[in-house]
């Protein structure tokens, strides 16, 4: 099961990724984690709320309209069983704010920002995710 | 330009195909059938967000607010490592990161409408604690 591999629109669509990071320290200062964003509209509201929660419906928006746009549909493919999403759900809750970030905050703005606390996150991070797909895919023996 | 800047990010996921788990799960598997897809975009995003941490540096304050607000800890300690750690497990596990998922919402799947409620109540018993802590000097900055 491999889907095939556009390297023309993966590097476009990580620059208009890049671009929105930009967009967000240009105009307001601020980074663009999605994971903090998230877990900040969560708490009481605040002089930030208005910002964050421009940024979540516009992250909804934007598959809509490309499907719009190009006719085509974004498609995915989520084979963990439900108890394993929830698992999954909660660690990546949990783990992405006691670590301060996910792979937009550490990953597209705190390596463009040549933090070392996010070098060693996105190090941290990328390592156990290839050994928790290694564990579950070969050793495991899960369908891949 | 929050909301465009969050759609400019759902645009470049949805058309990089990151939103798709299956996808991402393939970049994590090296010894399967390893697909470069995730970092092309992580590479395309970080040279584009490069650029323009450049031209914020020459800024004394951002166009649109008083001043730049950015994470300022630099110490790498033992919550950003267990923190990430646990994160890569969930993401490994699933193949979803925060902002994919949150955008996938739009899609109407069942499968991330789980997988954000949980990663949501996931995130709440960190926030408490550490606003119940507040009085104590603060250990932990964003990203």
């Amino acid at each position: 099961m491999s889907l095939p591999f556009h390297p023309g629109e993966a590097l476009a669509g990580g620059a208009l990724i890049g671009l929105s990071a930009g967009m967000l320290l240009l105009s307001i200062g601020r980074v663009a984690g999605c994971s903090g964003i998230a877990a900040r509209l969560l708490g009481r509201p605040d002089g930030d709320s208005g910002w964050r929660a421009a940024f979540v419906l516009g992250l909804l928006l934007g598959p809509v309209l490309l499907e719009l746009a190009t006719g085509r549909s974004v498609t995915m493919q989520i084979s963990a069983s439900v108890p394993v999403l929830i698992g999954a759900g909660l660690l990546v809750g949990f783990g992405t704010r006691l670590g301060s970030g996910c792979t937009s905050g550490h990953g597209v703005s705190g390596l463009a920002r040549l933090s070392k606390r996010s070098f060693a996150a996105v190090s941290t991070f990328m390592v156990t995710a290839f050994l928790t797909v290694f564990v579950v895919r070969h050793l495991l023996g899960a369908a891949s | 330009m929050a909301l465009l800047s969050g759609i400019l990010f759902g645009l470049g996921l949805a058309l990089s195909g990151m939103m798709d788990p299956a996808r991402v799960l393939g970049f994590l598997d090296p010894a399967g059938s390893w697909d470069p897809t995730l970092a092309f975009v992580l590479g395309g995003a970080v040279a584009v967000s490069a650029l323009s941490v450049m031209l914020s540096r020459r800024m004394t304050r951002p166009l649109l607010a008083n001043r730049f607000d950015l994470p300022t800890v630099t110490r790498i300690d033992r919550p950003l490592l267990v923190g990430a750690g646990l994160f890569g497990i969930g993401w490994g596990l699933s193949g979803f990161c925060p902002g994919p998922a949150l955008a996938s919402l739009s899609l109407g799947l069942p499968a991330s409408v789980v997988f954000v409620i949980a990663m949501l109540i996931g995130m709440v018993p960190h926030d408490r604690l550490r606003r119940s802590t507040k009085a104590a000097p603060a250990t932990s900055g964003r990203a």
